[in-house]
């Protein structure tokens, strides 16, 4: 069984048909690659799977897990195992990233019944995931994402990501605003991650991400449907011709 | 309790007795509803108070007589029958649970959240039977309350009720009641000056410095606490104290209105730190029964570098108007204020604080955070003001808003008055929705709704929240998030 299959899904924003007719399977240990230019629909993908409220569903379905996403509040889906690195991760104030991370963990491991860490347990947990991500315990204490730098706050994401060890991991640009240092610690701390249970779905406008996180499928969205889909050489190939043709082809 | 019965059975028949010329019974423990002199004679006489605490009521009273209800503020509500009221004892209704079966679930529901132990949900939830004293199940055991009480007097320390301090203390009493809320203040402060019945006093000596947070002990002595308390707290030179106010469960009451006077005054190099955290009853979803929390606080900082913060968590209540303030006399005082109010469902607040500066370099702070959901209407409502010889004064004042839903309102008033040239105030002011990228953010990290709103709201308030002694901090932390229950969605 796939871990996730995507079936002729279609989804409007204000009544705006944006995802029309996309159709993805991913697999347990699979990187997929989605890229396409900008308003192919890439956000939307990444929101309408994670459940965010104004991405309306109009039609296709979605399972995860052999079970019916769709159905599943947002909250749910991330206790189920989906995991969605922000484009822009949200700043929340005067809530320290500690405290944010540990009720995420435990709300979590509580679904799974599992027992709830408490403070103490719960900073060495971290502290070992932290350490691979150049997260220091200064960043910890700060408040989630406030004044943090664009690399901070995507490693901040990163780390989320350990800390809740998903199923399904969604990587929204999680290029953008990086520069190549920024890049290759994030990039290797997602590497850290793959596995033979995880699926990783990255979705990026540029090729040049992919060459740190090397895909085993690539696919090409526009206009809310998968219009190509192959190996990672094809990111390449797109990196030379643009998306100009696909706009044509789709139009 | 079938004696709680027979005492409304006697009350009501001395009440219609009394429209023919009642004389009040001294040997009665409870005054027949309404209020004239002959009540506040009784209450004094009940008291056992001197001449001169009878007088000072009777001249309250008579001024009371004279003055209007004050309309100016934002939330309204029904009149108030002052005669329709019991000033003394007030006998329990008679419809008191027998069980906690006979409870509001939700009430419970609560209480569960808050780890409160059953013995202590009984009491607050006001069950018939439950000790009268909550002793046992509050916290720690008489024995424990009277080592307390022992240590404290070791240090010269006074704390004990305001009824006992007027007869033990009364040069002390006589000296500071009222100087700082005067009888004739306001309406409400007016009123409990002329019937006042409960309440607590705490003295500290010069150079002491109190040994521990005056809350426990709180707890255990006033389980009672009336509808007119009446609090006076003296810190004499070079002292401190930290003391707490309130519980964080929410308490049944069969009084609705809840005229309350706090007085504070700090003498040279003493500091106070007067914490409150206030859930009373706010009533249903749409306020029906909850409590009116009108109280009078204000602090004299008369001594030079003194202190006093004050530090309100505000969350029950139908409505909450009150503006703890402080009068900074002495040079180099210092005031503060630091807020959290919540209202939910249909609750109301008008809350906010009063620094006057007088003496130089007085400096004053004020942190507010208010927090609206549901279909609440919340004002703040503050003055700053720097009199003339006000040198080198400083303020800084933050209130911040926050609104959850499209029903709630939130409002800031500012008053800032500046005679004097060289003083520095700043205001800074922010209304913000709760939105709905941090919400989702939350949720996609796995919290569900109600979580997510009370880690976002907790961090929204935090600068307020670590003001508060830590055993209280917790509590509060929790209590910000049940306030909020099905507040999203």
């Amino acid at each position: 069984m796939a871990l996730l299959e995507i079936k002729n899904l279609h989804a409007t924003v204000d009544d705006k048909p944006i995802l029309n007719g996309l159709d993805l399977t991913i697999g347990g240990g699979e990187v997929h690659a989605i890229m396409g230019p900008n308003g192919s629909g890439k956000s939307t993908l990444s929101y309408v799977l994670s459940g965010r409220d104004g991405y309306e569903v109009t039609g296709g379905e979605v399972l995860f897990d052999g079970k019916n996403l769709l159905e599943m509040e947002a909250d749910e889906r991330a206790r189920e195992g989906v995991f969605l690195a922000f484009q822009y991760p949200v700043e929340i104030p005067g809530v320290t990233s500690i405290t944010f991370l540990r009720t995420a963990v435990n709300a979590v491991r509580q679904h799974h019944g599992e027992s709830p860490f408490d403070a103490m347990d719960f900073v060495k947990y971290i502290r070992e995931k932290a350490a691979g991500l150049n997260v220091s315990d200064d960043m910890l204490k700060r408040a989630v994402n406030t004044g943090f730098s664009g690399g901070e706050k995507k490693r901040m994401e990163i780390l989320q990501m350990a800390a809740l060890d998903p199923k399904l991991a969604i990587l929204d640009e999680t290029d953008s605003g990086l520069d190549i240092d920024a890049l290759k610690v994030v990039a290797e701390g997602v590497n850290a991650m793959r596995s033979d249970e995880r699926g990783l779905l990255v979705i990026t406008h540029y090729q040049r991400l992919l060459d740190y996180i090397v895909p085993d499928h690539v696919h090409v969205l526009a206009k809310g449907r998968i219009v190509k889909s192959g190996g990672k050489e094809l990111a390449h190939e797109l990196e030379e011709s643009g998306y100009a043709e696909f706009l044509e082809d789709a139009a | 309790m079938a004696a709680d019965a027979e005492a409304l059975e006697q009350v009501r028949t001395i009440g219609e007795q009394y429209k023919y010329g009642f004389v009040t019974d001294i040997e009665a423990d409870f005054a027949p509803k309404g209020l004239n002199e002959d009540i506040v004679r009784f209450i004094s006489k009940k008291k056992e108070e001197p001449e001169w605490m009878l007088e000072w009521r009777l001249k309250a009273y008579r001024h009371w007589l004279t003055m209007e209800e004050p309309k100016w503020q934002k939330p309204q509500y029904p009149e108030i029958d002052f005669q329709d009221s019991y000033y003394y004892a007030a006998p329990k209704t008679g419809d008191k649970p027998k069980s906690l079966d006979e409870v509001d679930p939700q009430l419970l529901e609560v209480y569960e959240k808050l780890g409160i132990p059953l013995r202590e949900q009984e009491v607050l939830a006001g069950v018939e039977g439950a000790p009268a004293v909550a002793v046992d199940a509050v916290f720690d055991s008489v024995s424990v309350a009277t080592t307390y009480k022992a240590k404290l007097e070791e240090q010269g320390i006074i704390f004990c009720s305001i009824s006992e301090a007027v007869r033990e203390h009364p040069e002390l009493v006589k000296q500071y009641l009222g100087s700082v809320v005067p009888y004739s203040d306001n309406y409400y402060a007016t009123l409990n000056s002329a019937v006042f019945t409960d309440g607590s006093f705490v003295y500290i000596p010069k150079g002491k410095r109190c040994p521990m947070e005056l809350s426990t002990y709180f707890r255990i002595n006033a389980e009672n606490t009336g509808q007119f308390e009446r609090t006076l707290i003296i810190a004499d030179e070079g002292s401190y104290v930290s003391y707490l106010e309130g519980c964080t469960a929410p308490q049944r009451d069969e009084n609705q209105l809840h005229a309350a006077v706090v007085e504070l005054v700090t003498l040279d190099d003493a500091e106070i730190k007067y914490s409150t955290v206030q859930n009373w009853y706010p009533g249903d979803e749409d306020g029906k029964g909850g409590i009116y929390n009108f109280v009078t606080k204000r602090a004299a900082c008369r001594g030079k570098n003194s202190k006093v913060s004050w530090t309100q968590v505000e969350t029950g209540s139908a409505i909450t108007w009150k503006y703890p303030s402080c009068i900074l006399q002495g040079d180099n005082s210092v005031g503060e204020f630091y807020s959290v109010a919540i209202t939910n469902n249909a609750q109301l607040a008008d809350t906010g604080t009063k620094m006057i500066h007088i003496g130089k370099n007085t400096r004053s702070r004020i942190i507010s955070k208010g927090i609206s959901a549901g279909k609440a209407d919340q004002t703040y409502r503050g003055l700053v003001r720097i009199q003339r010889g006000a040198n080198g004064a400083r303020n800084y004042t933050q209130c911040d808003s926050l609104l959850i839903g499209d029903k709630c309102g939130a409002h800031t008033i500012p008053y800032i008055e500046s005679q004097n040239p060289s003083a520095q105030v700043e205001h800074e002011a922010t209304t913000s929705r709760i939105g709905e990228d941090q919400l989702f953010y939350c949720r996609q990290r796995g919290m569900d709704e109600e979580e997510a709103v009370a880690l976002i709201v907790n961090g929204f308030c935090k600068e307020v929240l670590q003001t508060l002694p830590m055993e209280f901090a917790v509590e509060a932390q929790k209590l910000v998030g049940i306030s909020l229950e099905g507040s999203v969605g």
